[in-house]
C-alpha cells in the first residue's frame, strides 16, 4: 500500500469537506452544543463545590469525575449523531456521480481508497476534537485536574468516533443514497452502543458477550483515566472490520 | 499493445460480451462499432480493470488486465460513458487530482494538467466548479482527465456524445493526432463518428464481433449487397430466367428447389419483384427469407446520419 496513494484520496475528500458548508456547519454546530454542555457543567460543577465548602461537607466530586466525565461522555453521544453526517457522502456520492469509475480505473487499490477516505474523515473530527482542547486549558488555567483522565478521554473519544466513522464508511458503500447511509449508520452505531442492555436478560456466557460488544463499555475506562489494552485492541478490531467490509462491498461492485 | 482473447461477460444468464477476439497494435486509433447494448462498454470496461471477464482474457501492454490490474491501470486512460467528475471540484484541482491518482510525478502536475487543458481548449474555465459548467464541457473535463497523465492507451466510451457540432470536429482532430503515440479505441453508435476518427473497425452487435477491417474494405463488403434465399414447388428454368432479367439481381443460383438470389447494394426494393415474378411464373412459393443478417443489416441499425455541419460521404 502506498501512502501517497492514501493521501491522495484522503486530501481531495478532505478538500471536498471544505468546498461546500457541509464542514463548516458540521463544525460549528458541534462547537456549539459542546461549548453549551461545558459551560452548563463547569458552572454546576462550581456551585456544588461552592455548596460543599459552605455546608463544610468535605471536598465534593474532582474534576474528573465533576467534569472532564461528564463532558467527554456527552461527546461520545454528540459524535454518534455528528459522525454518520460526515460519511454519509464518502462512497454513497462517488456511486451515484459515477467517479467511482474513476477510482477504480486508476492505478490505486481498494485498500487504498478505503483508507483514503478514513483518513480525512478521521482528520475531521480529529480538527473537531483538536479545537475542544481549549476546555482543558481553561480548566488548567484556573484549577489543577488531572492530566491522565484528560489525556485518556481523548484517546477514547478519537477511537470510539473511528468506530463509527468505519461503520458510516461501510454503510455508504451499500448505497447511493446519503440519507440511507445516515440512517444506517445512526442506527447501527445505536444498536452497538445499547447493545449491553441484552446481557440483563441473557445468560452469564451472553452476559458477558454482550457487555463485550457494547462501544460504551469499552469508553469507561478511558474516561476514568484508565488506558486498558483489550478496549484499545476492541476499538482497532472494530474499525478494521469495518474497514474490511467496506472493502469487501467495494470489490464486489466489479463482478456485478 | 492490447491482445483481447475469447473474452466472454455474463450478466446472470445474459452474455453481454460473447466469444471476442481482437487485437489492436501500438499507435493504431480503432473504433468499436455498434447499436446500443451490443456490449461495447463491457469490453471497455473489462480492458480497463475496472471489471474482471467471466471468461477468457484480456492484455494491455503485455500485462494481464485481472492479474496485473494496477500495471494496466498505469497505461490507460479511460472516460467512461459517463464522465466521472465531481460537480463540487474546481476544472483545475480536478485535474490535479487525477493526474496525482495516475501518479504523475509531483513536478510534472502542473505541466500535465496545463497541457491537457490545452489540449481539450479548456483553458477558460479552469477555475470554474465542474457542476456548473455545460454537459459538452464536463465531457471534455472528462476527455482531459483521461488524457492527464499521458498514457499509451487511451479508452473512450462515446467521447463526443453531448457536444456541440464544433466541439465534435475539435475532438475528432484532437483523437486523431493521439494517432501514432497513443493506441486508442473508441466507441460509438454513430456511423460516420468511427469513420472519421479511425483507421479499423470492429463491428460489434449482440456481443460478437461481426466484422473487423479498415474503413475502405469495409464500406466495399457492404456495397456487395445481401443475399436471399427463395424455397419454391416447381423451379422451372422460365421462371429462374425472369427473376435472373429482373433489374438490380446480380446472381441466382439454383440449389435444387431452392433459388439463392444475391442482391445488388442498394437496390432493395427487387424483393417485392422477386416474388411477384415468382407467383406469376406460378413457382408455387413456399418460403422466402434473408439468407443471413448481412452487415448492412447491422449498420441500419446504427445512426448514419448526424448534424449537416459535416458530411463524411459514407452513408449506407
Amino acid at each position: 500500500m502506498s501512502l501517497r496513494n492514501v493521501w491522495t484520496i484522503a486530501r481531495k475528500d478532505f478538500r471536498n469537506y471544505f468546498t461546500s458548508p457541509t464542514a463548516y456547519i458540521q463544525i460549528a454546530s458541534f462547537m456549539l452544543i459542546m461549548g453549551w454542555m461545558f459551560f452548563y457543567t463547569l458552572s454546576h460543577f462550581e456551585m456544588q463545590s461552592m455548596q460543599y465548602q459552605q455546608f463544610n461537607m468535605g471536598k465534593g466530586a474532582s474534576i474528573t469525575d465533576g467534569i472532564i466525565r461528564p463532558v467527554y461522555g456527552n461527546m461520545n453521544v454528540i459524535f454518534l449523531f455528528l459522525v454518520p453526517s460526515i460519511t454519509m457522502r464518502l462512497f454513497s456520492e462517488e456511486k451515484k456521480q459515477h467517479t467511482i469509475e474513476l477510482l477504480m480505473t486508476a492505478p490505486v487499490t481498494l485498500s487504498e481508497i478505503v483508507f483514503g477516505k478514513f483518513f480525512a474523515a478521521f482528520l475531521l473530527i480529529a480538527i473537531m476534537l483538536g479545537i475542544t482542547l481549549v476546555y482543558p486549558i481553561i480548566l488548567f488555567a484556573t484549577g489543577n485536574p488531572e492530566l491522565g483522565p484528560i489525556v485518556t478521554s481523548y484517546i477514547g473519544t478519537l477511537l470510539l468516533g473511528s468506530c463509527y466513522l468505519s461503520l458510516g464508511i461501510f454503510f455508504s458503500s451499500l448505497t447511493e443514497n446519503q440519507i440511507v447511509a445516515y440512517s444506517l449508520t445512526f442506527i447501527g452505531g445505536l444498536f452497538f452502543w445499547l447493545i449491553n442492555w441484552a446481557s440483563q436478560a441473557a445468560g452469564p456466557v451472553w452476559s458477558e458477550f454482550f457487555n463485550y460488544l457494547s462501544l460504551i463499555n469499552h469508553y469507561n475506562n478511558f474516561g476514568q483515566g484508565l488506558l486498558n489494552s483489550s478496549d484499545v485492541i476492541y476499538y482497532v478490531s472494530f474499525i478494521g472490520i469495518g474497514l474490511f467490509l467496506t472493502h469487501r462491498v467495494l470489490d464486489s461492485l466489479r463482478w456485478r | 499493445m492490447i491482445q483481447v482473447s475469447h473474452l466472454t461477460k455474463f450478466y446472470g444468464p445474459r452474455a453481454a460480451v460473447n466469444d471476442l477476439s481482437f487485437e489492436v497494435k501500438k499507435g493504431e486509433i480503432v473504433g468499436f462499432l455498434g447499436p446500443n447494448g451490443a456490449g461495447k462498454s463491457t469490453t471497455m470496461k473489462i480492458i480497463t480493470g475496472f471489471m474482471p471477464a467471466s471468461e477468457g482474457s484480456a492484455r494491455v501492454a503485455g500485462f494481464d488486465v485481472f492479474e496485473d490490474a494496477i500495471e494496466v491501470k498505469k497505461h490507460i486512460g479511460f472516460l467512461p460513458e459517463n464522465p466521472p467528475v465531481y460537480p463540487e471540484m474546481q476544472v483545475y484541482d480536478y485535474l490535479h487530482f487525477a493526474a496525482q491518482l495516475h501518479q504523475v510525478p509531483s513536478e510534472k502536475i502542473r505541466a500535465s494538467v496545463d497541457h491537457a487543458l490545452a489540449k481539450t481548449s479548456l483553458g477558460d474555465v479552469r477555475n470554474r466548479l465542474i457542476g456548473n459548467l455545460s454537459k459538452g464541457f464536463r465531457q471534455r473535463v472528462g476527455l482531459a482527465q483521461a488524457l492527464v497523465h499521458n498514457p499509451d492507451v487511451l479508452i473512450l466510451d462515446e467521447p463526443t456524445v453531448g457536444l456541440d457540432p464544433k466541439q465534435i470536429i475539435e475532438i475528432r482532430e484532437l483523437i486523431k493526432g493521439l494517432g501514432g503515440d497513443h493506441t486508442v479505441i473508441l466507441s460509438s453508435h454513430i456511423l460516420p463518428e468511427v469513420t472519421a476518427t479511425c483507421e479499423r473497425i470492429i463491428v460489434i452487435n449482440k456481443g460478437r464481433i461481426v466484422a473487423e477491417d479498415t474503413i475502405d474494405d469495409l464500406t466495399s463488403r457492404i456495397k456487395k449487397g445481401s443475399i436471399y434465399s427463395l424455397l419454391v414447388k416447381s423451379p422451372i428454368q422460365e421462371g429462374v430466367s425472369a427473376i435472373r432479367n429482373i433489374a438490380g439481381i446480380k446472381t441466382v443460383t439454383q440449389v435444387g428447389p431452392k433459388l439463392v438470389i444475391e442482391i445488388r447494394s442498394g437496390s432493395q426494393e427487387v424483393r417485392d419483384q422477386i416474388v411477384e415474378t415468382a407467383v406469376q411464373q406460378k413457382m408455387g412459393v413456399l418460403e422466402f427469407s434473408a439468407e443471413k443478417v448481412s452487415l448492412e443489416e447491422i449498420f441500419l441499425q446504427l445512426t448514419t446520419v448526424e448534424a449537416p455541419i459535416e458530411n463524411t460521404g459514407v452513408t449506407v
